[in-house]
């Protein structure tokens, strides 16, 4: 149980660190949000091993006895390949932002096989397009900037929510 | 006991060494303004030059003394030389992205005449100084008054040839290249070619190629970028060409490997020539492993034989013969490995310390926590943990050497763990080429320390 504490506690300072890193002066810093996504994969990897051998242990009581675990256990036990796919209703601004940034990655895919050949000019790739989300949506507000003991109880249900791949897939 | 002799060139024994205080330069004030961090640090290739960077963009450079035979016992000081704004905050419209005037690195060309070259880079443009000196001035133009004002030149009666008169010494510094919009990411590093023509930038995903002539085109002969970004695993987090071999070049990543290429093998050089790794030890694994064993640092020796890596908690050596481990192996603050959580929530742990060989190669240097820096001495398998502080800073004091007490009961003099102070941190450190003359960069002030010459 301690083990998935800590994991909880660690996979939610990474994910205050780089929702507060957008706000950085210089833009986002891509070795910082990969070693953040980084430690965010393998503390969920942690998190949900220790929640199973927790699971197979104890026999399972009523769903609705916590209901404020219910949706964070649903998010993360219904998580496959990819961290993003949960139930819960934060998803939809996360997928909408999911789609929208395919195709920011879709289309410049094609460009970037092609320009992988040595240039005879300076680059000056369109890689992503501006982020248009200027401000967090009022759904993510939820999500405090400061991770403290009890900071982990509002981000429950953004923490399998957040498409942890995508952080990376925003450059 | 080999005796170490204090000839020009040999870098001593960090033992047999004694190091002195010698100079510090920065404010002393304890409220420390953003713009005046250091963030880079570098010696020219005589050593005469020091040059800095900090984050507000400006280039301070020292320059020493001419030993004076009034003071037989210390090599003269460091004073300013020249400072000059070399970046300024721009703003990518495009992107909706500031770009900081951080100086992320300085190096500086080999001299070739009576004028000094060096590189700047901040995240995403590089610029090639020109640092010059001026002693004497034109006078006794015919169509000028001294002031500059125009005459009239109706006034003129008599022609005179104008004559070069002796001034005040002035220190020009003017931009003589701006190397831009080469690159998507941010630019971690750049290194000088020992063909003195082409240099390299690295930033996260690709390096660039340049010749130091031509501003508007650059070789791209690294590229890490994945087809879809969400595949993306690692970063490049250092980037240097080989000392004497102009077609090699090494880069480290975020995942402890580190690549050499051979520029000879293709026009792009994704497949490296080497790679050099050390397998994990599975007993030290734990949430923060990825983070720890990402390098900040690459730095070849003077001798290219061996190359230095610089990761969270150590300092590597490796034999550029020998791929599947390094050859020396210094452990730089150990006792940390228990308090990596503390460092993670801090924001320690993604700190990026620079390493440094001295001269003759047999000695390296890195920084810690608490303003204390290490020596690694690699014959004698010595280590050595000095302070830069205010307190030890009366001129030609010999610096007492400190000690961190992991666990257990600590002795008189040892500091503990929980009373480092982790935002007093050495990220900067840089040895002087043939001399035992160190340049230690504390958050805003830079310490110059030397040894003890009887």
């Amino acid at each position: 149980m301690e083990v998935s504490a800590e994991a909880k506690r660690v996979m939610v300072q990474a994910l205050s660190k780089l929702y507060s890193s957008r706000t950085q002066r210089g833009g986002l810093r891509l070795h910082r949000s990969l070693l953040l996504t980084l430690v965010l994969r393998s503390a969920r990897d942690i998190y949900h091993s220790a929640r199973a051998a927790c699971d197979s242990e104890e026999p399972l009581g009523p769903p609705a006895a916590d209901p404020q675990q219910c949706p964070a256990e649903e998010a993360m036990e219904t998580s496959g390949g990819r961290a993003e796919t949960a139930v819960s209703v934060q998803e939809q601004p996360a997928s909408r932002r999911e789609s929208r940034d395919d195709k920011e990655n879709e289309s410049p895919a094609g460009a970037e096989r092609q320009s992988r050949k040595r240039r005879g000019k300076t680059a000056a790739e369109p890689d992503f397009l501006p982020s248009k989300r200027a401000r967090m949506d009022p759904s993510e507000e939820r999500l405090p900037t400061r991770s403290g003991p009890g900071g982990c109880r509002g981000l429950r249900g953004t923490l399998a929510s957040l498409p942890v791949s995508q952080a990376i897939a925003a450059f | 006991m080999q005796s170490v002799v204090q000839t020009a060139g040999a870098g001593g024994g960090s033992n047999d060494v004694q190091w002195c205080f010698s100079q510090v330069k920065g404010a002393i004030d304890d409220d420390v303004a953003e713009a005046d961090i250091i963030s880079t640090v570098e010696f020219n290739h005589s050593g005469e030059l020091l040059a800095t960077g900090d984050k507000g963009g400006r280039v301070v450079i020292f320059q020493q003394e001419q030993e004076t035979k009034g003071q037989p016992h210390s090599r003269g000081e460091y004073n300013v030389y020249s400072t000059f704004q070399s970046h300024e905050p721009e703003f990518d419209y495009l992107k909706s992205l500031e770009i900081e005037e951080k100086i992320n690195k300085i190096r500086w060309l080999p001299q070739k005449n009576a004028a000094q070259f060096l590189l700047s880079t901040n995240d995403k443009t590089i610029k090639l100084w020109k640092i010059s000196e001026r002693d004497k001035r034109p006078e006794g133009y015919n169509l000028k008054e001294e002031d500059g004002r125009y005459r009239d030149p109706s006034t003129v009666t008599t022609l005179r040839v104008p004559v070069f008169r002796p001034m005040d010494l002035m220190v020009e510094a003017s931009p003589r290249r701006v190397f831009a919009n080469a690159h998507t990411y941010h630019i971690n590093s750049i290194s000088v070619n020992s063909d003195y023509e082409t240099y390299l930038s690295a930033d996260d995903l690709r390096i660039n190629l340049w010749h130091l002539e031509i501003t508007d085109r650059s070789f791209n002969i690294v590229d890490i970028k994945p087809a879809n970004m969400e595949e993306l695993t690692e970063v490049i987090t250092a980037a240097e060409f080989h000392p004497n071999q102009c077609n090699t070049l090494v880069y480290s990543s975020s995942k402890g490997t580190i690549r050499l290429c051979d520029m000879r093998a293709a026009a792009l050089c994704d497949k490296h020539s080497k790679l050099f790794e050390e397998p994990e030890d599975p007993s030290n694994r734990s949430f923060f492993s990825e983070i720890i064993s990402s390098i900040s640092d690459v730095k070849f020796s003077h001798n290219g034989r061996y190359m230095m890596t610089r990761d969270y908690l150590s300092v590597k050596i490796w034999d550029l013969n020998m791929e599947n481990r390094p050859v020396e192996t210094y452990q730089v603050h150990e006792y940390l490995r228990s308090k990596l959580c503390s460092l993670y929530e801090n924001d320690c742990i993604f700190d990026k310390f620079e390493c440094c060989w001295n001269g003759n190669d047999s000695v390296v240097m890195t920084g810690s926590y608490n303003n204390f820096f290490r020596m690694f001495e690699r014959g004698h398998r010595r280590d050595l943990t000095l302070e830069a502080s205010r307190e030890s800073s009366k001129p030609r004091a010999v610096l007492k050497p400190r000690k961190v007490c992991a666990g257990g009961k600590r002795k008189k003099d040892e500091i503990s763990v929980d009373s480092l102070d982790f935002n007093k941190k050495i990220l900067h450190t840089a040895w002087h080429p043939q001399d035992n003359i160190i340049a230690v960069a504390t958050t805003n002030n830079l310490y110059i320390f030397q040894d003890k010459m009887n």
